[in-house]
């Protein structure tokens, strides 16, 4: 896509979701909406480390688990002001992520998977099991409203617009990122590390750059989570979250920050839709994706591309 | 220009290139010929800075490239056409040709490097009518084409090629070497590496002969291209024919 479509698109987006966040007053759909939003920051800053450098984290829910996790401790042990807290959650993660990065990402493909898989548990027994300061398995509870000068963002439709406001910042950033001489440089890995090294691509920075502002973009996510629903266990943020943040962004389409907001909003809607298939759910859940891959396998965002333009081709004949 | 001494490189416990000494004068172009396995490819990884493993000396201009990471060694002023080409297939030709420019951003070259990419376009014409294209679309002689291009963007003194002539129809291996000349006038400094010895000794000045790992032959190109054992070995002119002549 050009740079006028991406402003359109852009554009789109903004009135959709004031349009959405005007007109729905209904509280259930107003917290799904969040929790969508939340979930594209996630998918997007996957999609950064996956989709363009090529680097699979099977452990990035750690990272969104260490936001949420570091704003409720210092927010509620600590009675730290949330917007305090927040350099410190993204800080936090993105100094984990640089620590673990150096070692880990001098692996690729399958052993990176482990290696990140392993991480990603790591971080979940020590949320679990270090119960003085987390809580432990029973959770994190009284997380106090995000206070941002005199506005509290308590109510369903002010947190819509913040999270809904930090996506499309997120996404504009993205898209410069990916557009700039550093996201070339980022696709180039993606297509063969030997080659960008022979342009002069000084890959394990870059590598470790994009893996630490994914995790930060993470806990980012994690944070504006931890301010929503006051209470925290370790289990949303374990293995399985790590997975279900890798299938949105393979679902929505690798390599497309639009592909992030289609995962994420199909995989948060469908269990939802799902419900009356009552004990079959799963089931169906399951037997969606699967077709999803087998019909679109580049994706949601590529794959309807693929039909528009096929529709086009036939018309223009 | 470049100067390389008693060179040895390892992979492991095994040693690839047993010593070689070559020196490439600035402005010529040099040939590595040799079979599969001879160490052509292992000897330029090495000058890369791609192949940390290795003893010896490698001076550009006088000036040791030991220990420096790829990105420094483009830097100085040496820039590959890696083996098999390695463009960045999903990408458009005109992002590949950027990647090139990639480690001169930092210095405020935003205007030159527009020149350069207009003045890759004049010397590849093709490469401007696919500009937009996903680079994985183009046919191999214009991948081989856009490789140059895109080592060219570097602004590199010292240009190496890695089997440029590889699976490519005799015509465009002729267009490449013509190309090569070109740029061999202006003033690069180029060292190609083939297994096509004929091609590459047509073009080039001087020429090395490698066998598994050392330096067998050397001398001017043309005294290469008269030698009976190239031409056996090399130029695939049958025994027959050798014999006869001989």
């Amino acid at each position: 896509m050009n740079d006028k479509a991406h402003k359109i698109a852009y554009a789109v987006f903004a009135l959709a979701v004031i349009l959405l966040g005007w007109q729905v007053d209904n509280q259930y759909y107003l917290q799904l909406m969040i929790f969508i939003g939340l979930n594209t920051l996630l998918a997007l800053s996957l999609n950064m480390l996956m989709g363009y450098a090529g680097q699979i984290s099977l452990g990035h829910a750690a990272f969104y688990g260490i936001g949420a996790y570091v704003t409720a401790i210092l927010t509620t042990t600590y009675q730290v002001a949330p917007v305090l807290a927040l350099p410190a959650a993204v800080g936090t993660a993105m100094l984990v992520a640089w620590i673990v990065g150096i070692p880990t990402l001098r692996l690729s493909g399958y052993y990176l998977g482990m290696g990140t898989l392993g991480f990603g548990m790591i971080v979940h027994i020590v949320l679990r099991e270090w119960s003085s300061v987390t809580g432990g398995a029973s959770g994190f509870v009284g997380i106090p409203p995000l206070e941002i000068g005199l506005v509290v963002f308590a109510s369903g439709k002010n947190y819509f617009f913040l999270v809904w406001a930090v996506v499309l910042l997120c996404l504009i950033m993205c898209r410069r990122i990916i557009d700039s001489r550093v996201g070339r440089a980022l696709r180039s890995i993606h297509d063969g590390e030997k080659a960008a090294a022979a342009v002069g691509v000084d890959t394990k920075k870059l590598k470790l750059q994009v893996f630490v502002f994914s995790a930060g973009m993470a806990a980012l996510a994690g944070f504006l989570y931890a301010h929503l629903v006051y209470f925290i266990s370790p289990g949303t943020f374990s293995f399985v979250a790590s997975i279900r943040i890798v299938t949105m962004v393979v679902i929505g389409g690798m390599a497309s920050i639009w592909g992030a907001l289609l995962g994420a909003s199909l995989l948060t809607l469908l269990p939802e839709w799902l419900h009356a298939f009552s004990e079959f759910e799963m089931v169906v859940y399951g037997l969606i994706l699967m077709g999803v891959m087998i019909f679109l396998p580049r994706g949601l965002t590529r794959g309807v591309l693929d039909v528009y333009e096929r529709y086009r081709k036939n018309h223009d004949r | 220009m470049l100067r390389i001494r008693n060179l040895k490189c390892f992979y492991g416990r095994i040693m690839a290139i047993k010593g070689i000494s070559l020196s490439v004068a600035a402005g010529e172009i040099t040939c590595l010929i040799g079979a599969n396995g001879s160490g052509k490819s292992t000897l330029l990884s090495a000058v890369c800075g791609l192949l940390p493993d290795w003893t010896g000396e490698i001076e550009l201009e006088g000036q040791s490239i030991k220990g420096l990471e790829p990105p420094a060694v483009v830097r100085r002023g040496i820039s590959l056409v890696p083996e098999g080409r390695l463009i960045f297939p999903p990408l458009s030709v005109m992002d590949n040709l950027k990647l090139g420019a990639y480690t001169r951003y930092k210095k405020r070259a935003a205007n030159a490097v527009e020149a350069d990419l207009e003045s890759m376009m004049s010397l590849f014409p093709i490469l401007r009518e696919r500009f937009r294209q996903p680079a994985g679309t183009l046919s191999g002689g214009e991948q081989q084409m856009l490789a140059i291009a895109r080592a060219l963007m570097a602004r590199p003194r010292l240009l190496l090629l890695d089997e440029p002539s590889m699976g490519l129809a005799p015509m465009i291996v002729e267009k490449i070497m013509e190309v090569l000349e070109v740029l061999r006038s202006g003033g690069l400094t180029i060292v190609l590496v083939e297994q096509n010895a004929l091609a590459a000794l047509e073009a080039a000045d001087r020429g090395y002969v490698l066998e598994t790992g050392a330096v067998v032959l050397q001398g001017a190109a043309d005294e290469l291209l008269a030698d009976k054992d190239v031409k056996r070995a090399y130029l695939g002119k049958d025994y027959g024919d050798f014999y006869d002549a001989g």
